[in-house]
């Protein structure tokens, strides 16, 4: 083959590079134009922080705020954490520092099959199971922040235990066994030494878990109960919730173009920033350390 | 000695709390599935697959939602694999050590951090209304790309990283072309790799929802060209289990949706494994 051929080929491998460029920034631009002219009219501070999602009013002039949303969204989340972490991590030790092989193997087997269930199905699965649960053996309408928190954790366990097990794995061998020959039972070398050395990482993980969490739809929305306003009493996680991503989903079927759609994309914007912004943490932590994700 | 004791003790008692959690982690797994599965499995038989849904899907089959969801599995994949291979090429076999190589890893990077709604949106926005390609299966089967395409890029190029130095110099050192190394060598020896990968990132694709809700449309009909709108599974089961439209098919479909993803993942295993084993 001849040079100006190499040369084409050449070429066309760094436009397709270049690709994930252009989406990215086409996604931007996209969102910022659909979605800025309402912010810019009604103000971020008032969009954000305003306590009223009412955009088809009847009476009246409708509103847009989606404080309640944010609060919604990031509560799940948290929710979701306190309830996977702890499991999670202590799956990533056992696979690291005490399975056998044959376990090792049927864990990450699990780990990846975990991942594939579709997060509808996994919705589906906390409809017909979890929320009737809920309502009948703890109370409320069973569609509630607890649902969500529940299915949210399922879906981030896998993610936690995979970073995880990476942080624990790039804790020096030499750390471990310095700690096993000064006498140090197993258990005492995990917490003594393992798991501060793998801290960061596991920070790490929790973070990006974190930023799944809020980006989650699907799961989220068809157990959450979806009530655009505050729980009452705040700390009451058995009232129903609406998170950002539901908010769009919902909406989106019938929102006319115009001032409600546009509100939906200003969600997407303020959605996309929270979780690039745990993201960029993440990976700065990740990269601090040097484990290669 | 009580310390020592003490301390055996503890580390009895934490390798059984650890192993309770792995334990825990797979308990769960085997309870979800075993859950859709015991509840849908009845529901599924050939009438099912191969009928057109009735009533909006509360009786009938789901035939037009399993064509729906390969037929944009198959758009979002054949688009993705050229440009997500190309891409892998480039970025571990020419690309130089410069700010553009620097900008192409960080899109690819926020791009697969983008939350799946969001691409949604966008999808809606620039596909569907701005590019006109309206609700269709190209609309649906682009927005997928794009949520696959880190995938496939990441996956292909640590299949790429994957091949011997000595091979990859061995073949220069004959003098033969970069290319022709790429062509000859490279891609041969990374083809498991790559494959595994498309494979898996194909089995993400088929259980997306948020992503295709409005971009690839809600059409029950039988799609006749790639600008046909069309309704794929995840979606069916949603609208089927949300509006209350019937139980008893949204476990069937649940079923149906769960099948494919196992089914893509073994043949994903397996074909890790023959490679492993060569």
């Amino acid at each position: 083959m001849n040079r100006k051929a190499e040369r084409v080929i050449e070429v066309s491998l760094f436009a397709s590079a270049t690709c994930a460029i252009v989406i990215v920034a086409l996604i931007l631009l996209f969102l910022i134009k659909e979605g800025a002219p309402i912010l810019l009219k009604l103000g971020v501070r008032n969009f954000c922080l305003g306590m009223t999602w009412n955009p088809i009013a009847i009476a009246g002039e409708p509103s847009y705020g989606i404080f309640p949303m944010i609060v919604g969204s990031i509560y799940v989340a948290i929710g979701s954490l306190i309830l996977a972490v702890p499991p999670g991590v202590a799956c990533a030790i056992f696979l690291v520092e005490v399975a056998p092989g044959w376990a090792q193997s049927l864990i990450r087997r699990g780990i990846e099959l975990l991942v594939g269930i579709p997060s509808v199905v996994l919705g589906f699965f906390g409809l017909v199971l979890l929320v009737p649960l809920i309502r009948e053996n703890i109370g409320g309408c069973g569609f509630s922040i607890l649902a969500g928190s529940i299915i949210l954790a399922i879906m981030a366990l896998p993610h936690i235990i995979t970073i995880s097990a990476d942080a624990i794995k790039a804790v020096p061998a030499t750390y471990r066994e310095a700690s096993i020959a000064l006498g140090a039972t197993k258990w005492q070398t995990i917490k003594g030494i393992i798991l501060p050395g793998a801290r960061s990482g596991i920070v790490a993980g929790v973070i990006l878990g974190m930023g799944n969490s809020i980006g989650e739809t699907m799961a989220v929305l068809m157990v959450t109960g979806n009530t655009p306003v505050l729980p009452e009493p705040l700390y009451n996680v058995l009232e129903p919730a609406r998170t950002m991503t539901a908010n769009i989903v919902i909406e989106m079927g019938y929102a006319a173009p115009g001032d409600h759609q546009q509100a939906l994309f200003a969600t997407g914007i303020v959605l996309l920033l929270m979780v690039a912004v745990l993201n960029l943490m993440s990976h700065h932590v990740l990269s601090r350390i040097g484990v290669e994700r | 000695m009580n310390r020592i004791r003490s301390a055996e003790i503890s580390d009895r008692v934490a390798s059984f709390m650890l192993g309770g959690s792995a334990a825990l982690v797979i308990l769960i797994l085997l309870y979800i599935i075993g859950y859709i599965l015991i509840h849908g499995v009845g529901v599924v038989n050939l009438t099912f697959l191969l009928d057109s849904p009735r009533l909006g899907g509360a009786e009938g089959g789901i035939f037009p939602a399993i064509v729906g969801s390969l037929c944009l599995v198959a758009v979002s994949t054949l688009t993705a694999v050229p440009v997500g291979v190309g891409a892998a090429v480039y970025l571990t076999s020419y690309a130089p050590d410069n700010t553009i190589t620097r900008i192409i890893n960080f899109s690819v990077e926020c791009l697969a951090g983008i939350p799946s709604v969001v691409i949604g949106l966008f999808g809606y926005a620039f596909l569907v209304v701005y590019l006109g390609f309206g609700f269709s299966i190209l609309s649906g089967g682009l927005a997928l790309m794009f949520m696959i395409l880190p995938w496939t890029v990441r996956t292909s190029e640590e299949a790429i990283k994957a091949v011997s130095a000595e091979l990859t110099e061995g073949s220069l050192a004959l003098g033969a072309t970069k290319l022709q190394t790429v062509r000859h060598i490279i891609l041969p020896s990374a083809l498991p790799g790559i494959t595994t990968g498309v494979i898996l990132g194909t089995g993400k694709a088929i259980g997306e929802t948020a992503v295709i809700m409005y971009t690839a449309g809600s059409s029950l009909l039988l799609p006749g060209s790639i600008f046909d709108p069309v309704r794929a599974l995840p979606y069916h089961l949603y609208i089927l289990a949300s509006e209350g439209i019937s139980d008893e098919m949204a476990y069937g479909t649940a079923v149906v949706l769960l099948g494919m993803v196992l089914v893509i993942n073994l043949i994903a295993v397996a074909i890790q494994r023959k490679f492993q084993s060569r």
